[in-house]
């Protein structure tokens, strides 16, 4: 979908993401729904371009905004959240995507490559249709595999099972990734076993748990450690959707784990 | 368009909601908070809290369900933090205090006490109450009057204490009357009320607290029902609407009931600039109907049919056009 919004256009950063308000102006449904960023434009004033995926989705928002059609008006408020850091230097960067959510690396990879990284992409999902931008991909980067669990394009697998071979493979000093909670958690877990530092987009988690986007509902909470070492819950949309991947507590996403700040544990049993 | 909640003086009759605007800072970057009559703080209690795991909020006809379990940073942080920035905002902050325990209150309220930015303190009494199964202090009178009470003891007398009440409880008059007795200023009405929903897919509750706080413009007809019955019983207390307010019409019905300030909850969600477009759209509607101050529109609705309120000059001519006419701020739409 492309929305001309020359404001968000302007400031966008990639990584950042627009929450769409559904369903017009009298609508019933209240919450907005949050989609990463593909890319903007200079077109027309200024474009933004989002991708979503609402074969078999069972929300009706997501279908109204498939059937608006040119010319439509849509209610988006952005660019919201924090932008994927980049590096200081040219350095070899690894962008590993999962279904719609890999949209949000293009914009990226387009950033690394004008401060003179090096870009790898691995993408992977669960059957070929359902891979976003193999293509662009193999354009662009300067590497790129491909990861299906049937099989039906590139390697047979997940993200990481193949993630080592093409850590090695690309010499990559830092990994960037978006898309479905499992991966991110795949990808963090090898990126500590290998020392990179590795940055994630919770764009898939925000878009199942968020309700506003703008920091004020506080219902997309995950748990976070923090320099100190404390845990703390922060908002994936506001503190987020682009955090370190090694500070999320994966296991824990959907739990207030007992050793956070606030926890109801720590309180001497209060509710 | 000034008004009054006791002691309180306000420049406009709009307010966010206790737990909808966040610390004030992801609000100030979408409109000036000067433009608020008032901000109210998300529920301060006396340690941190992280409130419930997700799924936290789900979307209903009109309305969101949410079980947050009072998320907060505890009053040391609340203090350090969040209420200097409300300070230099230049904005009045009303202060939502919570507790688990009648002490927990009056705890809160005591480091409160030399706060000198605090406008208002609201009482909160849809907190579970430990001492009580968990249910909430306002369910009753007594405790409901026993807490107004301990918060009004440790507040400063200047400054005003309103009590917030939930519609689910079996006599809401009476509970207020219980407020107003003990001590409170105003009243906050109303909270969230009780709900569930179950999710089709997963055959399981769809929020992880399983009953959850409705609010948003599915529950404004029992608001205004509140706010009517309340007025009615104490037509000079003050009161704050609150509950599915999204237009400055939502908000002109909630006055013509009884009440002399809205605050504006989920509506932010959907629109974070929605609070200075309500007063704008309120400001509109009273001018159309040519009622100079709000303080003569507030409970209009009980006088008998064809009381005339008093009215400004000659009317407006064509100022329905005007309004229609006039632009609308631009934000960011594609």
């Amino acid at each position: 979908m492309t929305l001309v919004a020359p404001a968000v256009a302007e400031r966008f950063r990639p990584g950042q993401f627009v929450a769409l308000a559904v369903g017009g102006e009298h609508t019933a449904r209240l919450a907005r729904r949050c989609f990463a960023v593909y890319e903007v434009k200079p077109d027309y004033g200024g474009t933004v371009e989002l991708v979503f995926d609402h074969r078999g989705g069972a929300d009706p928002g997501t279908g109204w905004l498939v059937g608006r059609r040119a010319r439509d008006m849509v209610d988006m408020v952005g660019p919201l959240g924090r932008p994927f850091r980049l590096p200081r230097d040219p350095v070899s960067c690894l962008l590993v995507g999962g279904g719609p959510g890999a949209a949000a690396l293009f914009a990226l990879a387009d950033t690394l490559r004008r401060r003179e990284c090096r870009v790898h992409f691995l993408l992977a999902d669960r059957s070929a249709p359902a891979v976003f931008g193999a293509r662009s991909a193999q354009r662009i980067g300067d590497s790129a595999a491909v990861v299906t669990e049937d099989g039906s394009l590139g390697d047979t697998g997940t993200a990481g099972d193949v993630l080592p071979r093409v850590i090695e493979e690309s010499g990559a000093d830092v990994v960037y990734a978006c898309g479905p909670t499992e991966l991110l958690r795949a990808v963090s877990a090898v990126a500590s076993r290998y020392g990179l530092p590795s940055q994630v987009s919770v764009e898939e988690f925000l878009q199942r748990t968020g309700a506003c986007g703008t920091g004020l509902c506080m219902a997309c909470v995950l748990p976070i450690v923090g320099d100190d070492g404390i845990t703390r819950m922060v908002r994936a949309c506001s503190d987020g959707p682009v955090l370190r991947g090694d500070r999320v507590r994966w296991g824990d996403l959907g739990t207030i784990p007992f050793d956070a700040l606030g926890a109801p544990r720590a309180l001497g049993g209060a509710l | 368009m000034r008004t009054r909640l006791g002691a309180l003086e306000l420049t406009n009759p709009v307010m966010t909601a206790a737990g909808c605007g966040g610390t004030g800072r992801e609000l100030a970057r979408f409109f000036d908070l000067t433009k608020l009559g008032a901000f109210v703080t998300t529920s301060v209690m006396t340690q941190p809290r992280a409130g419930r795991p997700t799924p936290r909020v789900t979307e209903t006809p009109s309305g969101l369900l949410t079980a947050m379990g009072l998320p907060g940073p505890g009053i040391d942080s609340f203090l350090e933090r969040d209420l200097p920035f409300l300070a230099e905002q230049d904005v009045p902050v009303i202060v939502s205090v919570a507790g688990n325990s009648l002490e927990e209150y009056a705890e809160v309220a005591r480091r409160l006490y030399d706060a000198p930015s605090v406008a208002a303190v609201e009482v909160n009494l849809a907190a579970p109450n430990v001492e009580d199964r968990g249910r909430m202090f306002g369910r009753l009178p007594g405790p409901a009057a026993d807490v107004v009470r301990a918060v009004r003891v440790a507040t400063r007398r200047d400054v005003p204490v309103l009590a917030k009440l939930a519609p689910d409880v079996g006599d809401l008059v009476t509970v207020a009357l219980a407020c107003v007795d003990s001590g409170a200023d105003g009243l906050s009405l109303i909270n969230t009320m009780a709900g569930s929903a179950i999710d089709a897919d997963t055959m399981r509750p769809a929020l992880t607290g399983v009953s959850g706080g409705l609010s948003g413009p599915a529950i404004r007809p029992v608001a205004v029902r509140c706010v009517y019955e309340v007025h009615a019983a104490l037509p000079g207390t003050p009161i704050v609407g609150i509950g599915g307010v999204a237009t400055g019409l939502d908000a002109l019905e909630f006055v013509l009931a009884g009440a002399c300030a809205v605050a504006v909850g989920s509506a932010l969600f959907h629109d974070p600039t929605a609070a200075p477009r309500i007063l704008r759209e309120l400001e509109e509607a009273l001018s159309v109907r040519r009622i100079a101050a709000l303080a003569d529109a507030v409970g209009l609705a009980h006088k008998p049919t064809g009381y005339v309120p008093p009215q400004i000059g000659p009317a407006p001519a064509g100022a329905g056009e005007r309004a229609r006419e006039r632009p609308e701020e631009p934000k960011e739409k594609p």
